[in-house]
């Protein structure tokens, strides 16, 4: 009996908090690219008419991923992943070069960004393999295969050269862990995402010196243990090769094209306002608000468009101006509310398959969320990369959408197993 | 574990962005007023400050237009510096050390390059200044003055320094404020209130349009005019009796409380402090330390009243019932205590009060003096019992007049004589203070204190606060506080022998040389002791000359007190400008054309060269 009722059962709480999302994310495009030329709400040749498009076809979506048989995606992970990872590499033969980074498909007019739907397919394929009976994660052979799975897409995608979102990787670290992997890596992958952007941003000597000062202290503090040396000297030795690697890789293997995207990302930029010009005004812009925004549209900063990138990247800091504390903590809190949601969902899980892949999708919405809004409101160094479902372009937009609905079909169709 | 890591992780960078929001939006959200917004432009239109009449509304003061040279530093776009600073008229170095200043005081904010081009300046540079970004010409309003006296009432505006913009936030760089004078008192009422529109820029400083369409932006608004209770042609002509002279003339209406002159000496002409070389002529001004021309002897200078503060021992005499007009005191040639003798002159002996004060006997007020201090059980007890009815008249204290300088004078407490003589170590008695009787000693006054005690003479019993403004044209008021009576703690009857006395001094006392023809004047004589260092020396200077006066005897129409420094003796110079004073503004033409010419072409210049020059001081015996 509990068939039929089994399709309609998907969690309506999380599809509420995702359109609460996209919705405030198109509000909030609108005012950031309000221009002179504007023609109504519907005038597609402006950036807030096509993400417009882009939310109508992400309805078309939904209701294909949400159609098809919630098997399919556990069956056919790994076709999926391999035909993805082919896109990948299909962009160094047909890739269309954007602001220095060959990421893009141009069908006509449309530029899709396949790297934004890896993260998905990625997802998959990993929640597949650790689900398999034979997977064991303590296993250091199973891990090497995981690590892979991971490495390829991250690889390819560094390659175009699109570092941002191949940082977003780092993320699965967390459903692995919650697997079984030993706590180590989940501190070993922060400790080496720290050292590789400090090592970009600082450079590698300062990076080396880093390391051995927090070495020293920790040595120092452990002192009564007796602490083998050996081991920090190791730990040490191999830290800074690591660092010095990155650097040498960066300066003499990569291109200059290469090197200027690695410094967009990093805010390192070489531009005539300055290192942290972007932070600046959106933190200037953020306090603007105060505790209920100068209203829809009326942002000073926004209109005058001192943000850069404001209706990608830095979406939020005209939240943060318009909608004031009350509108940004809306904001914050539905993050925080849809992401919990989805860690308590997969766990709910009965499957494991489920359960891996709802972690994937919690850790890579996390990840996005905790960098995307920590660089606007300036806390953390600059990585650009987008916040789900608010920054405008389409293919953020769409492969956010799936990831989050395969999610939702798995889990609908749990009862149904149960 | 495994389970609440992620999960405690999206939780804390839930609080960490709630703090991290709350920080940048609410605690500190310095940068939220529209002038801090680097995406509005603020544009200030500035307001005409309002004129000054005299009290029989002769204009005194209005404006003129003036170009200020401005500068954003940020802005700034590389230039022809050479070319720029040809059409300023600066060098190069004067013009880079501008534009650092600018920089350090604020890169966003504007600040002055060149102030109060005139017209013809403006002219040729303004068709040039499209060339130059960042730089700008504001137009403003200067002050033109249309009399060349008053300079210490009406004071003079500047720009604003730092110190003025962190504590009120009205002014920006390069504006003016009134510092000195009824335009420093009146400042809220003269200078209007300044417009103000704001411009939304984009990220290239280019303006798109008035910020959320005009609705936050103002009209400037005019400021007031004010009419003051200075008497344009008494003032003029005291400043002109005052030439060589140094001092000051306090005249005050005695039934109003209306300053109708206030003359210090030397004074400046206040065109000096308008236009490009006003810095010049200002340090000139502020730098001449010995004539000290920005200084108002009449409110800041503290000098011992002598001899008319006799009126005031007397009055004191009677309200404390230790003297009847009637009693008599001999005068030896002065008045004899223990071994010491305080002096006299020549007069005849014994005098009763209206004697006394006729002839200025020191031995008279010296023994009222004496009586009023003794009438209590001890000295402390009788100084502070004097002071009170002193207070009374508003000496010893800040008067309350509506001009931004003053000082409180001396009227000594029993504290004060407690511990110059280390009491109780060592004891003291009255006539270790007799030379208050007198006027001498430690008692201090402020011309403007003596001209206000003797407007409350001349009213029997009352003043009110001296002020100068006498009317806010527009909303049509004065502040409340001048209209209201003060009375002084002695009787009514009390001051009729005193008036008396008063009007004996120019009858047969020690202005009787120097009579008002066909008006019935009152007044005292002063010759004040003083001293000074020189290379540390304490040396007596010659004596001051001083004069207080109020005329009709009945129904009083003026009130003057008359300071001339190192003026020889009382009726030499004091008591002849105030007479000549009176008669101005009573009669408005001068009968004693004589006395007139004496004045007016008299010097003492050669006097105060003396402490340079090592001649001797002529000191009256």
């Amino acid at each position: 009996m509990a068939v039929n009722k089994s399709y309609v059962r998907f969690d309506w709480l999380m599809i509420f908090m995702y359109i609460a999302l996209v919705s405030m994310g198109w509000i909030n495009i609108y005012s950031a690219s309000l221009s002179d030329a504007a023609k109504g709400f519907f005038d597609f040749d402006q950036i807030y008419g096509k993400q417009m498009i882009w939310i109508g076809l992400s309805v078309i979506i939904i209701i294909f991923v949400l159609a098809i048989e919630s098997k399919f995606y556990e069956r056919f992970a790994s076709i999926i992943y391999i035909a993805s990872l082919a896109s990948l590499v299909g962009l160094f033969i047909f890739g269309k070069t954007i602001a220095g980074a060959t990421s893009w498909y141009d069908f006509g007019g449309i530029s899709i960004q396949p790297s934004e739907f890896v993260k998905a397919t990625t997802a998959l394929a990993l929640a597949k393999y650790v689900s398999d009976i034979q997977t064991n994660m303590q296993d250091l052979k199973n891990q090497i295969v995981a690590f892979i799975i991971l490495a390829l897409p991250a690889i390819l995608i560094i390659l175009q050269p699109d570092p941002g979102s191949a940082l977003i990787y780092a993320a699965f670290v967390f459903p692995l862990y919650r697997e079984g992997l030993h706590g180590v890596y989940l501190l070993l992958g922060l400790f080496a995402v720290m050292l590789f952007i400090s090592t970009l941003a600082f450079g590698a000597v300062w990076a080396a010196v880093g390391v051995i000062l927090l070495a020293g202290i920790h040595f120092y503090r452990n002192r009564k243990k007796r602490p083998n040396i050996i081991k920090y000297v190791l730990i040490v030795t191999t830290c800074v090769a690591f660092a010095f690697s990155v650097s040498y890789i960066f300066n003499n293997v990569f291109k200059q094209h290469h090197r200027d995207r690695f410094n967009i990302v990093l805010g390192k930029e070489v531009d005539a306002r300055g290192i942290g010009y972007n932070t600046h005004q959106s933190e200037i812009a953020i306090s603007n608000g105060g505790w209920l925004g100068k209203g829809w549209t009326q942002g000073t900063q926004t209109k005058g468009n001192f943000v850069p990138e404001q209706h990608t990247d830095y979406i939020f800091s005209t939240v943060g101006e318009e909608w004031g504390f009350l509108g940004s903590m809306i904001v914050v809190l539905l993050f925080v509310g849809l992401i919990t949601r989805i860690i308590y969902r997969a766990e709910k899980q009965k499957n494991q398959f489920g359960r891996v892949y709802g972690y994937s999708v919690a850790a890579i919405l996390f990840f996005h969320f905790f960098v995307n809004i920590g660089m606007v409101t300036g806390i953390f160094p600059t990585v650009g990369i987008p916040l789900p479902f608010f920054s405008y372009g389409g293919s953020a937009l769409w492969g956010f959408t799936i990831l989050l609905f395969i999610f939702v079909k798995l889990d609908g169709s749990n009862y149904y197993y149960a | 574990m495994r389970k609440i890591v992620l999960v405690a992780l999206v939780l804390f960078s839930g609080v960490l962005f709630a703090a991290r929001l709350f920080y940048l939006q609410i605690y500190d959200a310095s940068s939220d007023s529209l002038s801090q917004n680097s995406a509005i432009k603020v544009m200030y239109d500035y307001p005409q400050r309002g004129y000054m009449f005299d009290r029989n509304n002769k204009l005194l003061v209005s404006n003129q237009p003036s170009y200020d040279v401005m500068v954003i530093p940020k802005d700034v776009k590389p230039l022809d510096t050479l070319e720029f600073c040809g059409l300023l008229k600066i060098t190069k170095e004067e013009f880079k050390e501008i534009l650092r200043k600018a920089r350090v005081y604020s890169p966003r904010l504007p600040s002055v390059v060149l102030p109060q081009l005139n017209k013809a300046d403006y002219a040729s540079l303004s068709e040039k200044m499209y060339k130059y970004q960042g730089f700008y010409i504001q137009r403003r309003s200067l002050r033109e003055y249309q009399v060349n006296h008053s300079s210490n009432v009406m004071g003079y505006i500047a720009e604003v320094n730092n110190a003025i913009i962190e504590k009120n936030p009205y002014y920006q760089m390069g504006e003016l404020i009134g510092t000195a004078g009824v335009e420093k008192e009146y400042e809220d009422v003269l200078r209007g209130i300044k417009g103000v529109k704001y411009i939304q820029r984009d990220r290239f400083n280019r303006d798109i349009g008035p910020y959320k369409d005009g609705i936050f932006d103002t009209l400037p608004e005019r400021g007031n005019d004010i009419q003051l209770t200075i008497d344009a042609t008494l003032q003029k002509y005291g400043e002109e009796l005052m030439i060589h002279k140094r001092g000051g003339i306090v005249a005050i209406e005695p039934e109003t409380g209306e300053i109708l002159a206030l003359i210090t000496a030397p004074s400046y002409d206040p065109s000096l402090l308008v236009g490009r070389d006003r810095s010049k002529n200002f340090t000139k001004l502020w730098y001449d330390t010995i004539g000290k021309p920005l200084y108002d002897r009449v409110l800041m200078g503290e000098y011992p009243p002598g001899s008319p503060f006799k009126t005031l021992t007397a009055l004191v005499g009677l309200q404390e019932k230790v003297v009847d007009t009637l009693d008599k005191f001999y005068c030896y040639h002065g008045y004899r205590y223990g071994n010491r003798i305080l002096g006299c002159h020549n007069h005849p002996t014994p005098l009763a009060m209206v004697g006394g004060i006729a002839n200025s006997c020191n031995a008279y007020f010296c023994n009222v003096y004496k009586r009023i201090i003794d009438k209590y059980p001890t000295p402390q007890e009788g100084i502070d019992a004097w002071r009170k009815d002193l207070m009374s008249f508003g000496l010893g204290d800040f008067l309350g007049y509506d001009l931004p300088s003053g000082k409180r004078g001396n009227i000594p407490t029993s504290k004060y004589y407690n511990k110059i003589h280390d009491f109780p170590a060592h004891n003291w008695n009255t006539l270790a203070t007799i030379s208050n009787a007198i006027g001498q000693g430690e008692v201090l006054l402020t011309p403007m204190q003596m001209a206000n005690f003797t407007a409350a003479i001349a009213n029997r019993g009352y003043y009110y606060t001296p002020h100068i403004i006498k009317n806010i044209i527009g909303p049509d008021t004065i502040p409340k506080k001048f209209k209201e009576k003060h009375y002084t703690a002695i009787d009514q009857e009390n001051f009729k022998p005193v008036i008396e006395g008063m009007y004996q001094v120019y009858e047969r006392g020690t202005a009787s040389s120097i009579k008002v023809p066909g008006i019935a004047v009152c007044g005292k004589t002063g010759t004040a002791e003083n001293f000074t260092k020189i290379n540390g020396k304490r040396v007596q200077l010659t004596d001051h000359s001083i004069f207080v006066a109020f005329a009709p005897k009945d129904n009083p129409k003026i009130a003057i007190a008359v300071f001339v420094e190192n003026g020889y003796w009382g009726s030499r110079w004091a008591g002849r400008i105030a007479g000549l004073m009176i008669e101005k503004y009573l009669k408005g033409e001068i009968t004693r054309t004589d006395m007139e010419k004496y004045v007016l072409e008299g010097s003492l210049e050669a006097e105060y060269a003396k402490p340079y020059s090592g001649q001797p001081f002529s000191i009256n015996h």
